[in-house]
């Protein structure tokens, strides 16, 4: 386990309220404890959970100290919602992991017309993001089931990203998530991790 | 046993080891997870209390009759319970007395930034800072110990980043210890001025007591570095800010870091001080271990380099104190369109708040809860909000200040107030504004806004609900009734179904009438309530396109379920909870409810 341990790594999802960016990094900050890592994840509640805009910060390593990630310097940036990508894409640093959900949620604003949902966000953020994941998990979670699954999917597609799909992760889904959901989870997690 | 925890569920597990017997709180972000956890212990008696100042109070007679007690409350409920707990610093405890203050720097979810480390420092009470989920277990298993020996209440301050982060904790068990014997002591417990002043020579000699203590206990520690340049003094989430802001030469620089916090070290600061060049006092918000430094006559750095406003984190303390800013990170040329938080799909709110909309010659003295979001556009209802029940009195102030004012020669004209408080916030603290309101004659009209449940902190049980915090059936404390018996006249109580916009706009034109204290009860529960959701999960509206005119007067009630897309109204199915109030205010009546409830 050297290779999870050695630096302290900086992952920040970000998302709309209510995606369930919350049970997705406690999954990943479980798994990554039982993988020998310090672990720490910080999230924010509250009234962003009606709708706003919501992010988690998970840090792992040998030893972790702030459980919060500074301001441009996340080595993982996963983005449950296209446009919060491009919101919280000047938290990556250079060289960073984009991992980005191909779905739109459309804020107030749009749906009254008043602002327009930006065009073209995923090509934009490629060309600036050598290393982006993206496809939707929305689609796939919906096709398994349930849209609720999208943070599974993506938690996948992370986890085999970070080169961590060794560890057993399907343990980890059976012991968080609720019995009758936990078969969709791992069907979610496989289709996600299988997008790479 | 090793878990990841969050700071909260650890305050719960080691109230829970440290023997408490009682607890009681009122909900309030990043606290209320404290006593949802704690309730989960069938050994602690929990409670839900009606606002903070009883819950401090429960928790002090339990001390007294010889039980372990915990209160917990978010920064500003302890503005509200500061009266009890600045007396039963003078009274000091029986059973160990510990009281929690989630502070909140950086406003994730509260009205003010309050620091309430000065509480201890004004209350003379002693105060623990633990810096991790650990921390806050270890501390507070061993706070109601300390409050037994040094006969006082206990502050117990965290932070948002620490009650609502989690961190991996290594916990035992519950150390069983039984309710101390209770003697009548008049003297001691009842605070009249004869012997209130004695007891203000006891604290004295308290206070010294505990600094010798602070001095020497291991709380407070210095981890020495092996050189003697840098030292840095630092408390709370602040010394994890700090350590990873200063990592790369960590072995080099000294900490003295702080857990025991009030009354502070000194004579471990000298110390400390005496062998470093330069003294940074790394903390968020108010210069409270800063000034002791300098009183101290110890010259440090602080505030001069660190902000006094929003949260620290180590990018931030390593900029300011070392000028090291972060490499390169990525950019794209993407506006983001703002995604503040909005009322639900289906709230129960939206209906009243869209009637209080149309009116353009009134003021809405707003409250704490959801509600408050009914400032957003395209709804832009509230005018003020103060703090809980500030819409009932702060109502009835205005209504004073625009009677003196008569017709304005400019700014607006107002012709009616109205106050917008929900049933947990009215049990909370709105009562007393009523009752202020039927004695001195105000015309007051007062929503209250009954969602069943106390909403925006995550569904806790309130004293409407018919359910104690373990879910048990208990009485229900009837909204109308309890404002007919404050005097509100029984003709001047309405309840309605916010979700029937005619009934809604009447009885908000009949409140705007009445030349006296009017009481509009909406009565529908919150959309997000498990049960509601399951009923309601097939239901939804649709638009008939051919009906449809795209006036867009659906859109008025700022719904995140309608948009208009490609020239067309559009619902979303998945969002939409059936409702109606958007069909309800449709000129052509193209929307309608399709599906059905599930039973």
């Amino acid at each position: 386990m050297t290779d999870v341990t050695a630096r302290t790594k900086s992952i920040l999802l970000v998302g709309v309220g209510g995606q369930g960016t919350i049970l997705a990094s406690k999954v990943l900050s479980v798994g990554l404890m039982r993988a020998g890592c310090d672990v720490k994840m910080s999230e924010i509640h509250g009234m962003s959970q009606r709708g706003g805009s919501v992010t988690t910060h998970v840090k792992f390593g040998r030893k972790v100290y702030s459980p919060v990630i500074n301001a441009r310097e996340a080595d993982i940036l996963v983005s449950f919602e296209k446009v919060e990508a491009a919101r919280w894409l000047y938290n990556l640093k250079s060289g960073g992991m984009l991992v980005v959900n191909d779905y739109e949620i459309h804020p107030l604003s749009v749906l009254t017309g008043e602002a327009k949902y930006p065009d073209e966000i995923i090509n934009k953020l490629k060309t600036r993001v050598p290393n982006t994941i993206s496809f939707n998990a929305g689609q796939i979670a919906e096709g398994l089931g349930s849209i609720k699954a999208q943070n599974i999917v993506l938690l996948g597609a992370l986890v085999k990203g970070m080169k961590l799909d060794n560890l057993d992760w399907f343990k980890v889904l059976k012991d968080i998530i609720p019995p009758k959901f936990y078969e969709l989870n791992v069907k979610a997690f496989s289709a996600g991790a299988a997008q790479l | 046993m090793k878990e990841i925890m969050t700071g909260n569920e650890a305050i719960a597990r080691g109230a829970w080891e440290g023997g408490c017997h009682v607890a009681a709180a009122y909900p309030g972000t990043p606290s209320s997870e404290i006593l949802e956890n704690v309730s989960l212990y069938k050994e602690i008696d929990s409670e839900w209390s009606t606002n903070e100042k009883v819950a401090v109070e429960v928790a002090s007679g339990a001390s007294l009759g010889g039980a372990r007690a915990l209160s917990a409350m978010k920064h500003v409920g302890l503005n509200v319970a500061a009266d009890p707990i600045f007396t039963m610093s003078y009274i000091g405890v029986n059973g160990g007395l510990v009281v929690v203050t989630a502070d909140d720097p950086g406003f994730f979810s509260s009205q003010n930034e309050q620091d309430n480390r000065w509480y201890a420092l004004h209350a003379k009470i002693p105060m623990l800072e633990p810096s991790d989920s650990q921390e806050c277990l270890d501390y507070i298993k061993d706070a109601f110990d300390l409050s037994e020996r040094f006969d006082a209440p206990f502050l117990f301050r965290v932070t948002t980043r620490i009650c609502h982060s989690k961190t991996i904790v290594e916990f035992g068990e519950r150390k069983e210890v039984p309710v101390k014997p209770y003697e009548r002591n008049p003297k001691k417990n009842v605070m009249q001025p004869s012997a209130a002043k004695p007891r203000r020579y006891v604290m004295e000699e308290r206070e010294a007591r505990m600094r010798a203590f602070s001095n020497d206990c291991k709380y407070n520690r210095i981890e020495w570095g092996s050189e003697r340049e840098i030292g840095i003094i630092t408390s709370g989430v602040s010394y994890q800010h700090a350590r990873e802001a200063f990592e790369d030469i960590g072995d080099e620089v000294s900490f003295l870091k702080l857990g025991f916090t009030y009354p502070l070290p000194d004579e471990l600061i000298k110390k400390f001080a005496a062998d470093i060049k330069t003294i940074y006092v790394v903390e968020e918000n108010e210069p409270y271990i800063e000034n002791f430094v300098r009183q101290l006559g110890i010259k440090c750095v602080g505030r001069e380099l660190l902000p006094a406003v929003d949260e620290l984190n180590a990018g931030i303390v390593r900029g300011a104190l070392r000028g090291i800013e972060p490499k390169e990170a990525y950019s794209v040329d993407v506006t983001a369109p703002p995604r503040p938080p909005v009322l639900c799909p289906g709230c129960s709110h939206r209906g009243i708040c869209f009637a209080l909309s149309k009116y353009k010659d009134i003021v809405v003295s707003g409250d704490i809860g959801c509600y408050t979001l009914g400032v957003m556009p395209p709804l832009n209802v509230t005018d003020s909000v103060i703090c809980m029940g500030a819409s009932v009195s702060a109502g009835i102030g205005y209504g004073k200040a625009f009677a003196l004012a008569g017709e304005p020669a400019s700014g607006k004209k107002v012709n009616k107030v109205f106050g917008m408080i929900g049933d947990s916030t009215f049990f909370h603290s709105g009562i007393t504004g009523v009752i202020d309101a039927v004695v001195n004659k105000s015309d007051l009209a007062l929503c209250i806004v009954d969602n069943r449940i106390t909403a925006m902190t995550g569904h806790q049980e309130n004293p409407g609900t018919g359910r104690t915090i373990r879910g048990e059936p208990t009485r229900q404390v009837d909204l109308a009734e309890l404002c007919v018996a404050c005097g509100v006249k029984p003709e001047n109580v309405r309840k309605i179904d916010p979700y029937d916009l005619a009934d809604t706009e009447k009885a908000v034109k009949d409140a705007y009438n009445c030349g006296e204290i009017f009481v509009l009860i909406t009565t529908r529960p919150c959309a997000l309530i498990k049960d509601v959701q399951r009923k309601r999960a097939n239901l939804y509206c649709e638009v008939d396109r051919d009906l449809c005119v795209k006036c867009k007067a659906c859109m008025r009630v700022g719904c995140p379920a309608l948009s208009f897309k490609e020239g067309h109204i559009e619902i979303e199915r998945s969002m939409c909870n059936g409702c109606t109030i958007c069909a309800q205010v449709c000129p052509k009546h193209a929307i309608s409810r399709a599906g059905e409830f599930n039973d």
